[in-house]
């Protein structure tokens, strides 16, 4: 019932801008209208590109370096800002001895502010991967910062927006540089896994007989193991010692190995439709190619539904990844993923203590259930009827 | 189809006087308010069904034929709601007068109605029963609910019904699924469900429609039998004319959520008045035709739900539409000069339009639509 | 019916004879062995292994043997009931994985059954009172609780768990209990502490079949069949108890076969988390260490349990639906 109302929702809203009839309009601008309609899809959408956007200039958010190792502060919490004088600050530090332990331990002191200073200068980076720049959105101004005892350097005042982890790393830098792992692992593993979904599906659909009988039986072979289980012993069979790159790319692509098997279905199962129509039997009594039926006809009345079960695998995929990650499976140090620094919490002492270094998980929910409103929103603009 | 001549109906005594009616609806309203707008679906049904007849309810779909039906037995689906209106029921001759709309919707009282004295069949005879349950068990559900506590009796019963009801075999049928029989075959079990409590109306909302032609024949004259043998009064929801001219005995023509004229099955195939019975008329196929000559269709279509027509609804598709009259004051419903009761809505005819006072609540029935903004 | 149980049976063992195949070769593939680390602590202790004394272990083990000899040695041993080795902990498989084995699929059991009690009546209620705020509340948590990972919820659950009951959280036993024998005592015990993983487990199916539950039932309501009911006379609950639930259960019984073996994944999360003594913890150990008996023997239990549920939910879609037959 709510289908048919979204329907006629359609036809009144297109009535309404009289400039188009609804019967003018492609499929795919009435999938466009629909999916607008759908505020949480598009809330979803928004709120998505926003972290696609932060995570794209990681660099420039970011005060310091996501591996700038500071023993001087291990576990610090997220820096009190104060905004006395109508300008943001932060308080400094002063060392005092500890008599007992004979070392110095850093209080918080707030006689003397630190003003925040917006587009500073600070470590070098590449902005968007391509322009080497160093400025940054903000840092701590240094001026009349203390001497370090221990050093005889002045001291650094730093602000961690987010706190720091147990080896003083700015969690802020870190989550950062962490979403450009996690929000692009899931997307390409189901990307790959789309286009062998795809073609695989597409292959098994049109042709049916033996090949069909194969692919069936290999995705039932497949869909045999559970799930999080085969994905561990994939990741755990990839050798321990290689490169970053090669490691993200390597994880996408067991990933994608598992990912493929709910996809061919489904293409499998749309072609398999579209195959007895008469336009395909049209096409063929015309002379036409497998090929040319296949790309003229079949995949473009596909696409939409492959759009659809591909943006509602996503999250499984970005789950899949933090999880593997968590469990040391998946990236691993030095790369930074939100899986990755999940793992220093994995004890309920630590949690309790430095709640802080769950951010990572508040934007793991917040990215999941982003995806599921637009896979959903998605879903009911191109078959409003299911 | 038949030829209307044939077909009058085995019944069709028409009661002068005190009138025994068995269901009368009166000024019935029920609007849905959907996401997009208000749906007005019914603007003011009257109608009323004699004891032991047949009523035969025409009109194009979404005219509100089957929601006239379903408000009837307080089903309407949400989000419709009855807004106004009686439907005044009467289950002997000599017992008191009720009005099913009093009665709440999940009540005993409205559930003892249900299915005991009202029955009802729908248009898709192939999803109307319940495909995980034998379709014995669920007649005898309904037995087992309205007439006796006893199973086993209840199950002989089902049995006894579906072998009334022409189904060959009627043991194996009651322990078969609704799948394992045809479409023709699930339509007869409907109405062995629907009889089973030997109820006072049964409500068939276009019972055959779905059916291919020499079925649709089986199953109606199974019904008018059914029909001389139980004294069951049917309201008959259909838009074929020529079934019309095979069941009922009286008509009711429904045009955009009113019903626009009434008459005995005779006055309505021999002197209709109305120009959208007129033109329902044209619109069937008849013997003795000429050849090449063509079917009449109504020119345009039901206006969209959401839009309000002022005046007459039926004014912008109407061949005798008399501008400034039609399309600004809604007519009234008047009788129409005869021996049997016959009443029009149409201005037309004297009586219908209603004096300048009147006029004003005559247009006030057509409160523009609000449909609320998205 | 028993025909088709037979059929299914003989092609359950085909598919898990390829699963192994399919494993095996899996977990044989990155180089090295769980001997070598083995043989490294050894050497670390500072004990002095000759080079021959290596090569007899390596021999005794068939470390250098190929894969498919390997796997056929496996299989034999199953057939006796040897699962093979594990170097990790220098003890037999079986006896090892056994008792662990259990509790995951008492876990796994009681979340899936969990699950299912909590979900069907969530999404009846949820679906026949749409656009009520009851109902938006149910499918708010619902997307929530699919998007919160289990280790989260497992953390956050502890805490409040620790903060706000006093609860003795992690573990599956009291200390007093973890080494003693069967008691009553002792299951009353396992009980206190069992809730909160089958919380944290089940969460995201519960959320998962909550939805299904909810989008079927409201398309089942629309059925023409369900009319009929009401037009029968029937209560407002018998109509959708008796005649809604019980057709809209079929895709989420379909999803038995899968629900099963994604709890054994949550459990095995959930459990490095909770410090439970199951059998997930000891996978993952085992796959980060090489230790490739014991991580086949944890992989192929779980695709036994997908199979047999699997199964399982064919037989109940029968049973449910007459519409589906066996042959
Ligand atoms: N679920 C619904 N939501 C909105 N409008 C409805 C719904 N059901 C019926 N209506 C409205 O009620 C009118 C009458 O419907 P109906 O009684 O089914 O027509 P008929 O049976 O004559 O074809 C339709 O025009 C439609 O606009
Ligand atoms: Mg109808």
């Amino acid at each position: 019932m709510a289908s048919t109302a979204g329907v006629a929702q359609d036809l009144r809203q297109a009535a309404k801008d009289k400039k188009k009839d609804v019967g003018q309009m492609s499929q795919w601008q009435l999938m466009a209208r629909r999916f607008m309609q759908n505020k949480l899809s598009v809330l979803g959408l928004l709120i998505l590109l926003g972290l696609y956007v932060l995570a794209a200039f990681s660099g420039f958010l970011a005060p310091y370096q996501f591996n700038e190792l500071d023993s001087n502060n291990v576990f610090t919490s997220p820096t009190g800002i104060s905004f006395a004088g109508g300008r943001p600050s932060v308080c400094g530090q002063s060392q005092v001895l500890n008599e007992e332990l004979l070392e110095y331990e850093y209080v918080e002191d707030c006689s003397k502010r630190y003003p925040i200073q917006f587009f500073v200068r600070g470590f070098e980076y590449k902005l968007l991967g391509l322009f080497p720049t160093n400025w940054h959105l903000f840092g701590v101004s240094q001026a009349g910062a203390p001497v370090d005892e221990a050093t005889g350097k002045p001291q650094e005042i730093k602000l961690f927006l987010f706190g720091a982890d147990n080896q003083g790393r700015d969690m802020l830098a870190q989550i950062l540089q962490g979403a450009r792992v996690s929000l692009t692992v899931g997307l390409i593993g189901v990307g790959i896994a789309t286009i062998l979904g795809s073609v695989l599906g597409t292959a098994s659909g049109y042709f049916g007989g033996f090949i069909d009988n194969v692919m069936q039986r290999t995705i039932e072979l497949i869909s045999s193991i559970p799930q999080i289980p085969l994905w561990a012993a994939l990741a755990a069979a990839l050798p321990r010692e290689m490169s970053v790159v090669r490691r993200y790319i390597l994880i996408t692509v067991v990933l994608s190995l598992v990912a493929w098997t709910g996809l061919a279905r489904q293409v499998r199962g749309k072609v398999m439709g579209y195959r007895s129509l008469d336009y395909a039997n049209a096409t063929r009594a015309a002379g036409g190619s497998h090929t040319r039926i296949i790309l003229t006809h079949m995949l473009p009345n596909a696409v939409s539904h492959i759009v659809v079960v591909a943006a509602l695998a996503i999250p499984g995929a970005i789950l899949a990844e933090t999880a593997l990650s968590f469990l040391g499976l998946g990236m691993l140090r030095p790369a930074v993923s939100w899986g990755v620094l999940l793992r220093d919490a994995q004890s309920v002492q630590v949690v309790m203590d430095y709640p802080w270094l769950m951010i990572p998980a508040v934007l793991v929910i917040i990215t999941l259930t982003c995806y599921q409103f637009l896979g959903d929103g998605l879903r009911d603009a191109v078959d409003p009827y299911s | 189809m038949a030829d209307p001549v044939a077909n009058t109906g085995s019944t069709a005594t028409t009661p002068d006087g005190g009138v025994d009616n068995l269901i009368q609806v009166e000024n019935l309203e029920v609007r849905f308010y959907t996401q997009v707008g208000v749906v007005r679906a019914l603007n003011g049904v009257d109608f009323n069904i004699p004891r032991g007849q047949v009523l035969g309810v025409v009109g194009e779909s979404g005219s509100g034929k089957s929601i006239t039906g379903l408000s009837i037995m307080q089903l309407v689906p949400r989000p419709g709601r009855v807004e106004g209106g009686r439907i005044l029921y009467k289950d002997k001759p000599d017992s008191k007068t009720i009005n099913i709309l009093d009665l709440g919707r999940q009540s005993d009282e409205m559930r003892a109605i249900r299915g005991d004295d009202i029955g009802m069949i729908f248009q898709e005879p192939m999803t109307s029963l319940n495909p995980v349950f034998k379709v014995g068990a669920q007649i005898q559900e309904a037995i087992l609910l309205h007439q006796t506590p006893n199973k086993q009796e209840a199950w002989d019963r089902a049995v006894d019904i579906l072998d009334k009801v022409g189904m060959p075999n009627a043991r194996r049928v009651a322990n078969s699924y609704p799948h394992e029989l045809s479409g023709g075959m699930r339509q007869r079990a409907m109405i062995a469900m629907a009889l089973s409590c030997s109820p006072n109306l049964l409500i068939a909302d276009e019972p055959t429609t779905a059916l291919d032609v020499t079925t649709e024949a089986q199953i109606l004259s199974l019904m008018r039998d059914l029909q001389s043998e139980i004294g069951t009064s049917i309201m008959f929801i259909t838009h074929n004319m020529g079934v019309v001219a095979q069941m009922c005995d009286e008509v009711a023509v429904m045009y955009l959520g009113r019903i626009v004229e009434r008459a005995t099955v005779d006055d309505i195939f021999y002197d209709p008045k109305h120009p959208y019975t007129i033109s329902l008329l044209r619109s069937i196929p008849r013997l003795g035709q000429k050849r090449g000559q063509r079917l009449e269709v109504i020119k345009g279509g039901v206006p969209d739900p959401y839009s309000t027509v002022t005046g007459c609804p039926f004014h912008p598709r109407c061949p005798s539409f008399m501008p400034g009259l039609c399309d600004t004051v809604l007519p009234i419903e008047a009788f129409i000069e005869g021996k049997t009761n016959h009443t029009v809505r149409c201005h037309l005819y004297p009586g219908c339009t209603p004096d300048s006072d009147q006029a004003v609540t005559g247009v006030s029935g057509t409160i523009p639509t609000t449909s609320k903004a998205q | 019916m028993v025909n088709f149980i037979a059929r299914r049976l003989i092609a359950m063992v085909i598919t898990l004879l390829f699963i192994s195949i399919i494993a095996f070769f899996l977990i044989e593939l990155p180089p090295g062995s769980a001997l070598d680390a083995e043989l490294l602590r050894l050497r670390s202790r500072g004990g002095n292994l000759s080079l021959s004394q290596v090569r007899e272990l390596e021999e005794r083990f068939g470390v250098h043997d190929p894969w498919q000899e390997k796997y056929f040695k496996w299989v034999g041993g199953l057939f006796r009931g040897d699962f093979g080795y594990s170097f990790r902990y220098s003890r037999e498989v079986g006896p090892l994985i056994a008792g662990r084995l259990g509790f995951s699929l008492l876990l796994a059991g009681t979340s899936l059954l969990f699950a299912w009690l909590v979900s069907i009546p969530l999404g009846v209620y949820s679906a026949t009172h749409r656009n009520t705020i009851p109902d938006y509340i149910i499918t708010t948590i619902q997307f929530v609780g699919v998007a919160v990972p289990e280790f989260l919820l497992a953390l956050v659950l502890m805490v409040f768990a620790a903060r706000f009951l006093g609860a003795d959280v992690g573990g599956l036993f009291s200390r007093q209990y973890e080494a003693a024998p069967w008691s009553w005592g002792k299951v009353w015990d396992l009980m206190k502490h069992l809730w909160l993983p089958v919380i944290v487990v089940s969460a995201g199916s519960t959320a998962w079949l909550t939805r299904v539950m909810r989008a079927n039932l409201l398309d089942v309501l629309n059925a023409q069949y369900v009319q009929t009911a009401r037009a029968k006379g029937l209560k407002e609950n018998a109509v959708v108890w008796k005649h809604a639930v019980r057709n809209a259960l079929h895709p989420l019984i379909m999803t038995l076969g899968g629900v099963l073996p994604a709890l054994i994944g949550g459990e095995v999360i959930a459990s490095i988390v909770l410090n439970l003594p199951t059998a997930g913890p000891l996978f993952i150990e085992a796959l980060r260490n090489q230790d490739m008996y014991l991580a086949i023997t944890f992989l192929m239990f779980t695709s036994v349990l997908l199979v047999i549920g699997n199964l399982l939910a064919d037989l109940l879609l029968a049973w449910v639906d007459p519409r589906v037959r066996l042959e």
